[in-house]
């Protein structure tokens, strides 16, 4: 697909001496060695993308099992054992192994991009965590294999996960997941929260940086003070089913309410760390093809903003039907309302975008059409749970199953096909095929609706969750059958977008920089960007530097490209401030991945693994730190000192 | 901008002009470190409030032990307190790009680093009480050793950064790295405090 | 139309076997005014919502939808500051009369929460419920202590009187719910719920454990049999009752099996040795309409396949199987069968 220079784009393209210079930077690492050493963000970002994109595949997988399972009642297909655990791996593979990391790799490929510079933040570090999240998914699936897998839910409620009920090494599994996939994403957290303040191309002020970028911004901010508590929890739990701490024991001081709000005020937070990105997503669309920039730039901030506020409030509308004193419980549905409000500013936001703009309908834009109908339909839903007395008939009952995959698919699932249309032609240089793509659209459309809108009736009707199977009498089976044909269409919908993605990749047309015409800085480098997202970091004027003639004004020149350099600036004006190296490709993060990953795991079967385990990850991190004299040299030859 | 702009009809950047590494905010370590502590500074925060809501789940404080011994919990404090002065001397001395002086101060640290792993050893025999003898010791435990892996790894970056300096290879921005464990030795000295004070005192107080 | 319901729930209960056939766990049929309040709210939120749903996203369908061009056309970069204006007003006022809308919402909320702690309490029945993997234990309290008496997993309650339930746990986190009569309440090992209802219509209706609770939390189910005040008063009357040896031999000879074999190791029957604690206690059992928490009708084909094989029924149970001699198991079921 050929792009006609549009009058006002950049012009910098034209100039063949600085194409010249388009060759890729050298020390870019090649081969099995290059995979396993690289620290280019968009390799790294890419390999996250991708195990996502599998565990959310497994996951789903899962989820069919159970919906064979329930299709009809007293079904004999899966017992119950079984099917506890593979209720509980889909839930915590959902969310902890593919909802928050995919969101996060998103912006570990994308934020550098649009903010114009070579490489993310501390790439050595995303290298670990990308290691470090791999191997804990890897753990938990073989103790699923092996029949040992956590089998007390994705929310692990004690006394039932705790060391009297919860037998075996089962619930060490998930809490180890939980401490390997929440190390991994703070340490992305302080990556792309230094990458946005100090990275950005010079003129980039803080009213320039796009949607897409503030809503990561924001998930890190909300992912920083959330997560400690699913750590601090988690490593509570371990500790009293392994050395005989009493944190959960009533009966020696305990609560099982303590284990409730250390987890809910972790996962509240944590669905809006999945919903805010999908939300970044959209505004990164909808002006692209409404042909318009987004309306109310400063109001879809602040109401980014106001979300991760207020989802730190909101954590005891998980607890209305415990023994909390009832005094408390309606503030928490005050705020749980009161957080439509931002939701709801963006949605008007979009929908005068694309009224007042002139929308050309693709694949992208479809997802962002299904993400309407079945976010809002599932944000009203949450209207109604978050109302203490009606929350206590839906509370864990299928209604909430209904409303939670309303949101999650609906908020965070369709923007990431959204945005998987659009930045494919990006990150592999050709385009999709459109007719695939709306097939994929309606059938995953079509097949969501089918499977999740019956349950709002079951969990009426009496249906509660997390239940094997169910009495033929409730006459429950009719909705549950339906509900079990709506996933095998949702199923055949994104097996069809693998298929689309396998063939676009051979097959799919040429696509060039810019095929969508947009207006973000990703879509200046060339598809895909070569390492160090070439030599030329822009100098930007304007909020859509690809639209407003003049908005790439200038370059960065004389920065080194052996080792490259990457240009660190001022926080809110973006001021060229001083320059850094980047560093070079290093194995060092897979070993020290390796080393923690052995102390993470032996920590389940005795605590000396803390003590001993902890020698090689030292030793692997300290040689990880350790410059060598080369490159000692080499970055005394480029050194001036401030 | 303008000292580094090429030329007033374009708006180019030579970035040859500005320096290579930097001290403070402007360093991607100072946001790196900083952005650690937040971190850890929730997670202490929540070990703080979960001793807390154990407190309202039983009638005596603490149940059924003495509160903890006062005196290696304060001297540790004292040593903690002190060991900001060499400290602060070896962030000053990384600013300076002093090579010996940073060299100095950061043995100094590590002596002070020796000394409080020595009695936050003798602390944990001080506590009147075991991890698993109740919640409330078990609160006490968890506090008091998220704290002690902090001192542990934050000795040990120290002590890695020292010996780097002795060692060699060095480059310019190795001085920021001192700069920025400084702040980082801070945070794990600041952080002590309100644990100082609920380990030791909330129970006598309460 | 509900009396007809519960009419045709007890005639197939009557008849089937493994299915229990009481369709009544409805939470859009409420039976007391703790429900029928939750009722109101969820009609006064399904109108809201339908109208938001069909203004919210028909305005951003016809947006993206009405004039569709086919190529992808110049950027528009000029917006007047007049027509930024007319939007920014038009968006102010859809987010001021959404604010007012959930603020309507949270008014409902607290007059609804009013409403349910209104319920009146004098002369209410007192019955302390215990969560146990997997089966409800009730106690029926009184100021007497003579009086009080234990059952299992089938409950009676007087039309008209309000109930105070105790809800504890002993075991792990289990939640009570009757979606007819009230919403739900957890029931969590170490802490004391309470929770109050009243019946006002009679019905059979059935409850199920809804906080997931191990291998067997679906088949957690109880029976709350809302009675005629009088009619409740002699199921009272007799629950009190112990019940004597039997006459019949075969029976006599299943108390025996019953007393000094493993039964009495987790079950009581009242005016017997058997004082077991960790199972349902089977004074009454024969005049229950289920076993196994409202998982089988009781019939004594059911009985004995349940006392046989627990864990073929409900996989993962705690009741270990029991392979008796058929001239044993003949006599118990004989001698359950008289423990109405």
């Amino acid at each position: 697909m050929s792009t006609p220079a549009l009058p006002g784009s950049s012009d910098v393209f034209a100039d063949p001496a600085r194409d010249a210079r388009d060759a890729p930077l050298p020390e870019e690492s090649v081969g099995l060695w290059g995979f396993l050493t690289t620290i280019d963000h968009k390799r790294i970002g890419l390999r996250f993308i991708v195990t996502a994109f599998g565990f959310f595949v497994l996951a789903g997988i899962l989820a069919l099992l159970m919906r064979l399972q329930l299709a009809v009642p007293e079904n004999g297909l899966i017992g119950p054992d079984r099917y506890n655990q593979i209720f509980t791996t889909h839930g915590t593979t959902m969310m902890f192994i593919f909802a928050v990391p995919i969101m996060a790799a998103l912006g570990v490929y994308l934020v550098p991009l649009m903010l114009g510079t070579r490489n993310i933040a501390f790439p050595r570090m995303i290298a670990y965590a990308y290691w470090l999240y791999l191997f804990g998914g890897l753990m938990l699936y073989t103790a699923f294999v092996l029949d040992v897998g956590p089998d007390a839910g994705w929310f692990s409620y004690v006394p039932l996960a705790g060391p009297q009920y919860g037998v075996g090494k089962r619930s060490d599994f998930w809490a180890q997941l939980i401490t390997f996939t929440e190390v991994s994403g703070l340490l992305v957290t302080v990556s792309i929260i230094t990458t946005v303040f100090k990275l950005r191309a010079p003129g980039m002020t803080i009213e320039r940086i796009p949607l897409f970028v503030w809503a990561q911004l924001v998930t890190m901010f909300m992912t920083m003070f959330a997560m400690p508590a699913v750590m601090v929890a988690s490593t509570a739990l371990i500790l009293d089913r392994l050395v005989g701490t009493h944190f959960f024991n009533y009966a020696e001081g305990g609560d099982a309410l303590l284990w409730q709000h250390l987890f809910w005020f972790f996962g509240h937070p944590e669905v809006y760390m999945i919903f805010v990105p999908g939300l970044g997503v959209v505004s990164a669309i909808v002006p692209v093809f409404a042909r318009r920039p987004q309306f109310g730039y400063p109001a879809m901030v602040v109401s980014l903003i106001a979300t991760a506020f207020l989802s730190f409030g909101l954590w005891v509308h998980h607890m209305f039907a415990t023994a909390l004193p009832d005094v408390g419980k309606v503030l928490f549905t005050a705020a749980s309302m009161a957080i439509a409000i931002p939701t709801a500013v963006q949605l008007f936001c979009w929908t005068v975008t694309l009224w007042t703009g002139k929308t050309v309908l693709r694949t992208p834009l479809w997802f962002v059409l299904g993400f309407f109908f079945i976010l809002v339909l599932g944000g009203l839903t949450g209207i109604m749970v978050s109302s203490v007395p009606l929350d206590l008939q839906l509370h864990d009952t299928y209604f909430v199953v209904a409303h939670l995959h309303y949101v999650l698919i609906g908020g965070a699932v369709f923007p990431l096909f959204a945005g998987f249309h659009y930045w494919f032609p990006k990150v592999t240089g050709r385009m999709m095929d459109e007719q695939l793509g709306r097939w994929t659209f309606w059938l995953m459309f079509i097949g969501f609706n089918v499977a999740f809108f019956p349950m709002h009736i079951l969990g009426l009707e009496g249906m509660p969750r997390r239940v094997y199977t169910y009495s033929a009498a409730m006459g429950w089976g009719a909705l549950n059958m339906t509900a079990t044909v709506g996933a095998i269409v949702l199923g055949f919908g994104i097996l069809l977008f693998a298929v689309n993605v396998a063939r676009s990749l051979r097959y799919g047309a040429l696509a060039g920089a810019n095929p969508w015409q947009a207006d973000t800085l990703e879509w200046w480098y060339s598809s895909p960007p070569a390492f160090g997202n070439t030599h030329r970091i822009p100098v930007i004027t304007s909020r859509t530097p690809l639209w407003t003639p003049g908005g790439i004004a200038g370059e960065v020149r004389g920065l080194s490209r052996s080792p490259p350099e990457t240009l660190v600036t001022s926080g809110l004006e973006a001021h060229p401030d001083h320059r850094v190296a980047m560093p070079t490709p290093t194995i060092w993060p897979l070993i020290s991945a390796i080393a923690t990953t052995v102390l993470f795991i032996g920590s389940i079967f005795t605590p000396w693994a803390v003590v001993w385990g902890s020698i090689p990850v030292a030793i692997a991190l300290t040689i990880w730190f350790w410059p060598t004299r080369a490159e000692a040299r080499r970055h005394r030859a480029l050194e001036k000192s401030p | 901008m303008s000292e580094v702009v090429l030329d007033p009809g374009s708006r180019d950047v030579d970035a040859r002009a500005l320096p290579s590494y930097a001290f403070g905010t402007s360093s991607l370590m100072w946001w790196g470190t900083v952005g650690v502590a937040a971190i850890e500074g929730t997670a202490f925060a929540l070990a703080i409030i979960m001793y807390f809501y154990v407190r309202t789940r039983v009638q005596t404080w603490p149940p059924s032990a003495d509160p903890p011994e006062l005196i290696w919990g304060t001297v540790n404090t004292l040593i903690l307190l002190a060991s900001l002065i060499p400290n602060q001397l070896a962030k000053k001395a990384g600013e300076r790009q002093d090579l010996r002086g940073v060299r100095i101060w950061l043995c100094v640290c590590l002596l002070f680093a020796i000394a409080f792993i020595v009695v936050r050893g003798f602390e944990y025999t001080a506590l009147n009480v075991k991890w698993d003898t109740n919640a409330y010791g078990s609160a006490v435990w968890f506090l008091l050793s998220l704290h002690t892996t902090h001192l542990v790894t934050d000795t040990f970056d120290s002590a890695v950064l020292a010996a780097l300096f002795f060692t060699g290879p060095l480059e310019g921005k190795r001085y920021a790295d001192v700069s920025e464990n400084a702040l980082y030795w801070y945070f794990v000295v600041g952080a002590w405090l309100p644990i100082y004070v609920v380990l030791y005192w909330a129970p006598r107080w309460m | 139309m509900s009396r007809a319901r519960s009419i045709a729930a007890v005639v197939a209960l009557a008849s089937s076997s493994r299915a229990l056939a009481v369709p009544l766990q409805d939470a859009l049929d409420p039976a007391g005014p703790q429900a029928q309040h939750l009722v109101a709210l969820w009609d006064l939120m399904l109108a809201m919502s339908t109208v938001v749903f069909v203004l919210l996203v028909g305005a951003a369908w016809i947006a993206v939808l009405r004039r569709t061009r086919r190529e992808i056309e110049t950027p528009d970069l000029a917006h007047s500051e007049q027509e930024h204006r007319r939007l920014t007003r038009i968006v102010s006022a859809a987010v001021i009369v959404s604010a007012l809308g959930l603020a309507a919402l949270v008014i409902a909320t607290i007059a609804t929460d009013r409403a349910l702690a209104g319920l009146p309490l004098q002369d209410a029945l007192h019955i302390e419920l215990t969560g146990h993997q997997w089966w409800w234990e009730a106690s029926y309290d009184n100021a007497d202590p003579s009086k009080v008496f234990t059952t299992a997993n089938e409950i009676h309650i007087p039309v008209g009187r309000p109930v105070i339930f105790s809800l504890k746990a002993d075991d792990v986190i289990h939640s009570l719910w009757v979606p007819n009569l009230h919403g739900k309440k957890d029931l969590i090992p170490g802490r004391v719920a309470t929770h109050t209802i009243r019946a006002d219509r009679p019905g059979i209706y059935r409850g199920q454990c809804a906080e997931f609770c191990g291998y067997q939390h679906a088949w957690m189910g109880l029976l709350v049999v809302a009675d005629p005040p009088d009619q409740y008063a002699k199921w009272e009357a007799h629950q009190r009752e112990t019940v004597s040896t039997p006459s019949d031999p075969t029976a006599a000879a299943g108390q025996h099996v019953f007393e000094s074999g493993t039964c009495a190791m987790c079950h009581a029957v009242q005016g017997t040795t058997a004082n077991g604690r960790h199972g349902p206690d089977l004074t009454h059992v024969a005049s229950r309409m289920t076993l196994a928490a409202v998982t089988l009708d009781n019939t004594p084909a059911n009985l004995a396949a349940w006392i046989e094989d627990p864990a073929r029924i409900k996989p993962g149970t705690n009741m270990p199987g029991n392979n008796l001699p058929p001239a044993d198991m003949g006599a118990l079921l004989a001698y359950l069968a008289t423990l109405k």
